[in-house]
């Protein structure tokens, strides 16, 4: 099981895709990482060696993941919320930011529909 | 497409000119219809009174709002709140 940025512990599947299971790295990271050092992508994690657990570990920390990552997002998000700009308010209101419709659909961030009278039969 | 930064920000030029007048304490008092002007560093720590469509809502600048529009600290909408809405906090990023 190889251990890379903190908690991370993929299991059997490709390298490629166990990279995956970091915060931070997806795809496309998953695949510059796995050319950079020139490990094959469909090994399996438990097949890795030593020396390519430590030299994809190098390659990882390239990146901000994680929980440094979830932070930088946190208080991007908190800036706009002290700032009072419109985005920060629809963050506190907890209404999509992108100038999406609220009409209807937006259910992700307004959850589920509250319930409606005589629906019922 | 953000704007190239050949450019500059934009600011509107009577905004740019009063914003100058406020620092030097000529004016106290800064009106302004154009929502689309970028916050400038120079006009930190100044209020500056944006139109939102009916009325001029006063916004303190602060640091941290450079870079942004100023429209963007003016909202055109009121909202009330639906009858029977409960506030909801759901756990996750925010």
């Amino acid at each position: 099981m190889a251990r890379i940025a903190g908690v991370n512990l993929p299991n059997d599947k490709r390298i490629e895709i166990g990279l995956r299971y970091i915060y931070g790295i997806g795809p496309t990271r998953a695949a510059e990482i796995i050319e950079k050092t020139g490990i094959s992508a469909d090994v399996r994690v438990k097949d890795l060696t030593e020396q390519e657990v430590a030299a994809l570990r190098r390659e990882v920390e390239e990146f901000v993941v994680e929980g440094d990552l979830r932070r930088r997002v946190f208080s991007s998000i908190q800036r706009l919320k002290d700032i009072n700009a419109y985005r920060g308010i629809r963050h506190k209101r907890r209404l999509p930011v992108r100038g999406q419709r609220t009409k209807s659909n937006a259910r992700t961030w307004k959850g589920p529909r509250p319930a409606k009278a005589g629906k019922k039969r | 497409m953000p704007r190239s930064t050949k450019k500059g920000p934009y600011v509107l030029e009577s905004l740019q000119r009063k914003v100058e007048r406020a620092r030097r304490g000529e004016i106290t008092e800064i009106k302004t219809w154009s929502r689309a002007s970028m916050v400038t560093p120079d006009m930190v720590g100044l209020t500056i009174k944006v139109h939102n469509g009916k009325v001029h809502v006063p916004v303190y600048v602060v640091e941290n709002m450079v870079g942004h529009k100023l429209g963007e600290f003016a909202p055109t909408r009121t909202f009330r709140s639906h009858g029977g809405m409960k506030k909801k906090r759901a756990p996750g990023l925010t």
